[in-house]
């Protein structure tokens, strides 16, 4: 198989979490959209891993790297999404506005 | 002794220095007692250096580098002459009698330490101005002079004459010392020192000076300066200007500046407005201090004025006109102050024009009789002030009998001032008028007689009023304490003697300030003269007395002189002209600068300040807390700079 493919795939899945990301009003899509962009991101780590010549371990222990992290980031964006829902009674991205002027 | 002149002046610095440090703790007798006991044993030194000056000559001045640029070393130091012999004297003497009188009147005020402060500073400023002996630290000291008057004339600052008055005397000499601070600017570029005996050194008045000082000097030797001849070998007239017309120009820019110190004619409004400050501050600045300088600068650069007639003659106009004007104005004013403030301002005229002819000696004479008895009749005005509280002469009246110690000195006072023989006044001011007459100035000699005339009419017109008659408040009048007579007693001594040191039969002070030489014009005794002046005064006293010592003649006498009165009254309108012309002017200049600086230049900066804040409060409503739209904003950011990257051919 070639590299092609799978830089492709990344490349959709990055596509559709951005979107996800910057259009979903609900925090918990968002959060999934985030994920998908991470992952979008091991695949290619993985694949340019295995396609090097000659071929070198690094990627795969840093998507495995990636992955302990996604799962912390899950961890505490669903903590704030706990946290905000208490306060707001609200998960919809429109109403996380507390930074603004 | 006089190598150490210099602790003269550094005396009452000292007592300055000890009154800053512990000021409001010490008692008043103490800071009184310091003050007139650094002054005090100055004087003694004063005594003891002209007492040497007059046995074995004066030295060179003593100084020290202070700093070099170019060919150039400036230095600073002392020096001491005749001249200044004399006026540390002078100076001494009437300031300590000034200071211990302060004692009593001041009493219970509650800047009583802080007022000896500054008394002390200022006969400092006068001494150090006195020993200086170069044109930049005579300069320093001057405007340090200025600075003392400015604080003692505004010491009653919350009276609002009291701040205008000092802010008004600290303009208009400012005014005068600009004029002087380009003179002494020009001296240098024409001379290349600072020095006063650098400056007038070199040869004898060459033929390059066409109108030399040959005429009014004799060519002689100008001795103070321990020179012999004059100067001019080593100055380069600036401007293309010949050297006559730069010496000229110099000594006009010299005396504007002693015109402003000294009040006379154009600049002499400050004066009597500086009588706001407490009547011992005005003893000390018309007899020792202040308006002394003006006429020890010209002195001091005499052989300047001697070297160009036109400045002396200039000198000469205007004394002899600021002499008749002020004598003229002294006639109606009501304040007794003022009276004597225009007198004050008359005998400065009187001084000024001395010098201007060529009466060198005479100048200084008067100036040295003056202190006394001018010294004189401000503290006995300041007792009189004391003793009833009113300063308007027609709330005065028979004070002869509550106050005979004080009728007694005023009476010495007003006597010397009238020029009646013997009294000091008489032979000084006689001694003036017979050079003004004899160098040839006839409508200058007349002018002085008439002043003198007037001189007797004012001063006795105020001592009717506030002696004579009936007493007119019901304040009862006393004499003050012992810190109050013993000056009026000193002083009233010396008004009445100092004038025989420089008598025709005994002229020991021409001697004195002579020692190498003659200097200027020495007029002879010219007992027609003598007899003419002593004439005027006592018909002066007279009139004073045939119009004031009857109650309602002085009004009528008013009315039926009308316009004259009104002048005379009006102080002949200067302020007003002054109020009307330069104020004026300066105030709409002012305006349409303050309209300048506040509408266009902080226009601008205002609105470069505005933009910034309204771009700020607009863009301040883009951050509308949405993640999602930061996050779209900047992947379309990312997006552009990512398009304008490759469109350029890449950034690396």
């Amino acid at each position: 198989m070639a590299l092609q493919p799978f830089l492709a795939l990344g490349v959709v899945l990055f596509g559709l979490g951005l979107f996800g990301a910057l259009t979903k009003r609900n925090i918990i899509i968002v959060l999934i959209s985030i994920e998908l962009m991470l992952n979008a991101a091991n695949i290619n780590l993985v694949a340019f891993a295995h396609f090097s010549q000659p071929a070198q371990i690094q990627g795969q222990v840093y998507a495995l790297f990636s992955m302990a992290i996604a799962a912390a980031e899950v961890a505490v964006g669903l903590a704030i999404l706990l946290a905000f829902f208490r306060h707001r009674n609200s998960a919809d991205m429109k109403d996380v506005d507390l930074m603004k002027w | 002794m006089q190598t150490h002149a210099w602790i003269i002046p550094a005396l009452p610095l000292l007592a300055y220095v000890i009154l800053l440090i512990f000021g409001k703790r010490l008692r008043e007798t103490v800071a009184a007692t310091i003050s007139v006991l650094a002054i005090l044993v100055g004087f003694v030194l004063a005594v003891l250096v002209m007492q040497e000056v007059a046995t074995n000559g004066p030295i060179v001045a003593t100084t020290f580098n202070w700093l070099s640029f170019g060919a150039t070393t400036i230095t600073v130091g002392f020096s001491v002459t005749s001249l200044n012999a004399l006026m540390l004297v002078v100076v001494t003497l009437v300031s300590t009698l000034v200071l211990l009188f302060s004692r009593a009147y001041m009493h219970k005020d509650d800047r009583f330490v802080r007022f000896y402060q500054y008394l002390n500073l200022f006969v400092f400023a006068m001494l150090g101005l006195v020993v200086s002996p170069n044109t930049l630290q005579f300069y320093i000291f001057w405007e340090l002079v200025g600075v003392c008057s400015y604080l003692l004339v505004g010491f009653w600052y919350y009276k609002p004459e009291a701040a205008a008055a000092a802010k008004k005397a600290f303009i208009v000499t400012r005014i005068g010392d600009v004029g002087l601070f380009i003179g002494i600017i020009l001296l240098y570029l024409g001379t290349g020192t600072f020095n006063f005996n650098q400056m007038f050194q070199g040869s004898p008045v060459s033929a390059g000076l066409g109108h030399s000082a040959a005429a009014l000097n004799g060519g002689l030797a100008m001795p103070w300066f321990h020179l012999h001849g004059l100067m001019f070998a080593g100055w380069h007239p600036l401007f293309g200007m010949s050297p006559y017309g730069f010496v000229t120009l110099c000594a006009i820019l010299v005396f504007i500046g002693a015109v402003g110190k000294s009040a006379q004619f154009p600049l002499h409004v400050w004066l009597p407005d500086a009588m706001e400050g407490p009547t011992p501050v005005s003893a000390l600045i018309h007899a020792a201090t202040m308006v002394a300088a003006g006429v020890y600068l010209v002195g001091r650069m005499y052989p300047l004025f001697l070297a160009s007639s036109g400045a002396s003659e200039t000198v000469a106009i205007i004394g002899g006109f600021t002499a008749l004007l002020a004598a003229s104005i002294g006639l109606t004013q009501r304040d007794i102050k003022r009276v004597i403030a225009y007198s004050t301002v008359s005998q400065l005229g009187y001084m000024m024009m001395a010098l201007g002819v060529g009466a060198y000696v005479s100048g200084f004479f008067h100036l040295m009789t003056h202190a006394f008895f001018k010294a004189l009749l401000f503290l006995a005005a300041g007792s009189i002030i004391h003793a009833i509280d009113t300063q308007d002469l027609f709330q005065m009246g028979g004070l002869r009998k509550k106050m005979p110690l004080t009728h007694i000195t005023f009476l010495a006072g007003a006597l010397a001032l009238s020029g009646i023989p013997p009294f000091a006044g008489f032979w000084s001011k006689d001694d003036i008028l017979s050079a003004t007459f004899d160098s040839g100035h006839y409508v200058l000699y007349a002018m002085g007689l008439l002043a003198a005339f007037f001189t007797a009419i004012y001063i006795f017109r105020v001592y009717f009023l506030a002696f004579g008659g009936v007493a007119k408040t019901e304040k009862h009048a006393h004499e003050g304490g012992l810190a109050m007579k013993v000056p009026l007693i000193v002083l009233a001594i010396l008004a009445t003697l100092a004038g025989f040191i420089n008598a025709p039969f005994w002229p020991e002070l021409g001697n004195f300030l002579q020692d190498r030489g003659p200097i200027g014009y020495d007029p002879g005794a010219n007992y027609p003269l003598m007899a003419m002046s002593a004439i005027v005064g006592l018909l002066g006293i007279w009139v004073a007395y045939a119009v004031y010592s009857k109650e309602g003649r002085a009004e009528r006498m008013a009315t039926r002189m009308g316009v004259l009165y009104k002048l005379s009254f009006h102080k002949w309108y200067v302020d007003e002209a002054y109020q009307f012309s330069i104020v004026w002017l300066v105030m709409k200049l002012a305006d349409v600068l303050n309209f300048i600086d506040r509408w266009i230049v902080d226009g601008i900066v205002k609105v470069i300040g505005e933009v910034a804040y309204l771009g700020g409060v607009s863009l301040k409503y883009s951050n509308t807390g949405q993640v999602q739209t930061y996050g779209l904003v900047t992947l379309v950011g990312l997006l552009l700079l990512v398009a304008a990257a490759i469109g350029i051919g890449g950034v690396l």
